[in-house]
């Protein structure tokens, strides 16, 4: 595939992991701010190959880890109302909210949709006007437009039975409380490359100033981080802190402006919570006024206390039975509450504690049986951890 | 189950209308709208001096051999797929497992669970693809059974075949003989059915939905047999978690790891784009029509070409070896060459966009 | 966050400014996809596809750029370990 191969040349890969060896004289410690970047780097085994060289802190960019519990809770809560049907991507499906993960809910009863597109979701609220369908709208600037747009869709078929159960975030403002936190040991990050696709580098200019530290616009081949990462190396090693693009083919100084238009038509920035860090002032989208009418959170819990949204729908359903006809469980397993205290993930995607420091980690937390979300996906720096330390193990034996 | 339009009818290539006469529960009461629907509508499509009658328990007549028994329940939705259906994949199943196991498949039984509401007209295409099948494996359905459960209690039809084999020497001995240096081959492209079922059944791709391999793994194993029979330790079909399935599980048998090489795994164009855009790895998606093998490392090029002379079969390669026993029991070398875990497969693939 | 996959766009299907949908090519597969936030793009052209839309669209003299740059880092490497041999 054009665009894929070249980047994943295995020469020009090695010839990249020489020079970055060559040219970092100390042990550098980067953060790949995304998700996908974290995937690709361990997929490849980039982040082994370097031991020594730089150390990869696995930033907060993972949508799926940072989703707030409340709004997770939120969505399950919604799959077990009658003739209401979740539509989600597939990586939310098994992130643990308070009562278990969707994907335990839809075992439960509870209607979920997986899909792949937004626009998917909107057909099928198209062809299913009897049924409520809510859009789980998860994901960083680079899923925003998509969401924006099936929302104006949504609105030009005058669909009444589509609204969205809006949960982006913002990047930036989370790598600007990283870097102010008082233990911070990120040097350097690779930016996401797809987030700047929408939103362009130019916004990065003012960040790389202000706490100096090298900002390098990264795509997510193994040859794209590479050459990320020999950018950041060869900057600190300079002493320069700037902002550097390394993704040209798909990522423009002021990034995408119609995408940025469709966003600003549907969404506005609002603050937001993060799972592990709390509310993060400007850390996420709202849907504008003239869309509330697609709003999830107005349509369905507009005369609920936030706190509220877990115990009320377990009494609702106690009281009402269930709706399916299948045998009677509660939607709500064993409160997991404790469980969300009990993880550190705020330390961990913060680079502060290594995933296998965390006491859970391994033991009472695994992929199959995670404890905090970045257990969950497998770009989840707890769950990307537990791999590679199987192989660390295998070398030694080797 | 959700949606107006049952799972089995979106993608049914059978014109559907109100009038379509269907299967109602009296179709299972074993009286005589059941004796009907087996005498008119599923006995002729079966023909074999075996079944006639249908009796309760078949006879057949063996000459005195070892027999591999087998049994799998079917169900896919949706009920039709680019490449097959319900129908064929049923008998391939039962067939591809008896075949793996080392024997020539004989004979089948055929289940059908028939929920209440389904148009005959789509049973009748259902059945005819088993018999189809059937005849294309060289096997014959000698028993069978039907019975119809309430709306909703099933989506659509569900079969369950049992097979049964005549074990045909050298009967490969199973993963716990697989050694260190072993070869590790794939008889063709990885996951195609995995993602066939996958675009039509959440509508991924609208204009060029990718076939499925569904089909019978007999001549890939006759052509192993024949050519490198004695040196075969192990075969597969990769079907429910793919390859990284299969190979976990040997795993675990023989106590050693694999390691294979991911620019030696043969896809097809379709499935590389899918897999690509889905965010899924091509290991871990099922296939219908290929096998996993494990064959002593002397032989390997040899258990290649053989497979490679069979139709459909020109990929066949060499995808990994096996490795002593690590910590991790399967790893890949991807771009940068270095051996990384590959993950067991938990649960379906879900497509990310992360 | 974010899986983004390069498609070759065939051809358009509806130009509609903000509901306008090409068909694009990933390999050996074919979807539809929202283009409202590419309206330059053109039949041939690649595009960078995100959660079932194009979100850009990809710049090849770009893509070139990075490939000629990555072959001078080989180059000099290459030079690197030679001279290195040759000290030796
Ligand atoms: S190991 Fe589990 S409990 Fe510990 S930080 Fe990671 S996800 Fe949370």
């Amino acid at each position: 595939m054009k665009f894929v191969d070249e980047f994943r040349d295995p020469i020009a890969a090695r010839h990249l992991i020489q020079k970055i060896r060559a040219t970092a004289q100390q042990p550098w410690v980067l953060m790949e701010v995304c998700g996908g970047q974290t995937h690709s780097l361990l997929r490849h085994g980039i982040d082994s190959e370097l031991a020594g060289t730089v150390e990869l802190i696995h930033g907060p960019g993972c949508p799926v880890c940072v989703t707030g519990i409340r709004v997770i809770d939120r969505a399950q809560e919604l799959a077990f109302r009658p003739n209401v049907i979740l539509a989600s991507f597939g990586d939310m499906l098994r992130v643990p909210g308070t009562g278990g993960s969707l994907l335990s809910a839809k075992s439960r009863g509870a209607r979920v949709l997986t899909v792949y597109s937004p626009e998917d979701a909107v057909q099928y609220a198209a062809r299913n006007p009897a049924q409520q369908i809510v859009f789980f709208a998860v994901g960083f600037e680079t899923t925003a437009p998509a969401t924006a747009l099936a929302v104006l869709h949504a609105q030009k078929l005058g669909l009444s039975n589509f609204s969205l159960l809006a949960a982006h975030v913002r990047v930036l403002p989370a790598m600007e409380l990283l870097m102010a936190s008082p233990d911070n040991r990120v040097q350097a990050f690779l930016a996401a490359g797809h987030v700047c696709s929408i939103t362009g580098w130019h916004q990065y200019q003012d960040f790389a100033d202000r706490f100096g530290v090298p900002v390098v616009v990264t795509g997510f081949e193994p040859v794209d981080l590479l050459q990320g990462i020999l950018e950041c190396v060869t900057q600190l090693e300079s002493g320069r802190a700037e902002v550097k693009n390394c993704y040209g083919r798909s990522v423009a100084e002021t990034g995408n402006v119609v995408a940025q238009a469709i966003v600003d038509r549907v969404y506005e920035i609002d603050d937001r919570d993060w799972r592990g860090f709390g509310t993060i002032t400007n850390g996420g989208y709202r849907l504008r006024q003239e869309f509330h009418e697609f709003d999830a959170e107005r349509r369905f819990f507009a005369d609920r206390h936030a706190s509220q949204t877990v115990a009320d729908a377990r009494r609702v359903y106690l009281q009402n039975g269930d709706q399916s006809g299948t045998a009677a469980s509660p939607p709500f397993s064993q409160p997991f509450a404790s469980a969300e205290q009990r993880c550190k993930a705020g330390e961990v995607l913060s680079g502060r504690l290594k995933p296998c420091d965390c006491p859970e980690y391994g033991t009472n937390c695994t992929p199959d049986a995670p404890l905090g979300s970045p257990m969950v996906s497998s770009e989840g720096a707890c769950a990307a951890y537990f791999r590679y330390r199987g192989l660390s193990v295998i070398r030694g034996i080797q | 189950m959700m949606d107006p339009v049952p799972s089995w009818a979106r993608t049914c290539p059978v014109p559907i209308d109100e009038q379509s006469e269907r299967i109602s529960l009296a179709h299972g009461e074993g009286a005589r709208l059941s004796r009907r629907l087996i005498a008119e509508r599923i006995l002729p499509r079966f023909a074999s001096p075996d079944a006639t009658h249908f009796q309760d328990a078949a006879t057949v007549t063996t000459v005195g051999c070892r027999l591999a028994i087998c049994t799998d329940s079917h169900t896919v939705s949706p009920m039709f797929f680019p490449g097959g259906d319900l129908g064929s994949l049923a008998v391939f199943g039962t067939v591809n497992d008896l075949a793996v196991a080392g024997s020539h498949p004989r004979w089948l039984t055929l289940s059908l669970i028939i929920e209440e509401g389904l148009p005959i007209s789509v049973l009748e295409r259902i059945l005819d693809s088993v018999s189809e099948a059937a005849r294309q494996c060289r096997v014959r359905i000698v028993a069978g059974d039907t019975k119809v459960v309430p709306r909703g209690a099933a989506d659509g039809l569900y079969l369950n075949t049992s097979g049964v084999g005549e074990l045909i020497d050298p009967v490969p001995p199973g993963p716990c003989a697989i050694r260190v240096g072993d070869q590790i081959l794939v008889s063709g492209p990885v996951g195609q059915h995995g993602i066939a079922v996958l675009s039509v059944r959440e509508g991924y791709f609208f204009d060029s939905a990718p076939l499925s391999d569904s089909g019978s793994v007999i001549e890939q194993v006759v052509a192993l047999r024949d050519s490198v029979g004695p040196h075969i330790r192990a075969m597969r079909d990769a079907t429910r978690g793919g390859v990284s399935a299969v190979l976990h599980e040997w795993a675990t048998e023989c106590q050693q790891s694999f390691v294979l090489s991911e620019s030696a795994v043969p896809l097809t164009e379709a499935v590389r784009g899918a897999c690509e855009l889905l965010g899924l790895d091509p290991l871990y998606v099922a296939s219908e029509g290929m096998i996993v093998v494990a064959v002593d490392p002397e032989y390997a090029s040899e258990a290649v070409c053989a497979l490679r002379s069979v139709k459909g079969c020109e990929q066949a390669a060499v995808i990994g070896e096996v490795t002593t026993r690590g910590i991790c029991p399967v790893s890949i070398r991807r771009v940068l060459g270095t051996p990384q875990p590959l993950d067991e497969p938990s649960g379906a693939p879900l497509p990310r966009i992360c | 966050m974010c899986l983004g996959v390069p498609g070759q766009v065939v051809e358009w299907i509806d130009r509609d400014p903000l509901f306008g949908r090409a068909l694009i090519e990933f390999g050996g597969i074919r979807r539809e996809c929202p283009m409202a936030c590419v309206p330059e793009a053109e039949a041939g052209d690649y595009v960078l596809v995100h959660a079932g839309i194009a979100i850009t669209r990809i710049d090849e003299q770009q893509a070139r750029q990075t490939l000629k740059d990555l072959a001078s880092i080989a180059a000099d490497q290459d030079d690197h370990e030679t001279s290195q041999e040759s000290e030796r």
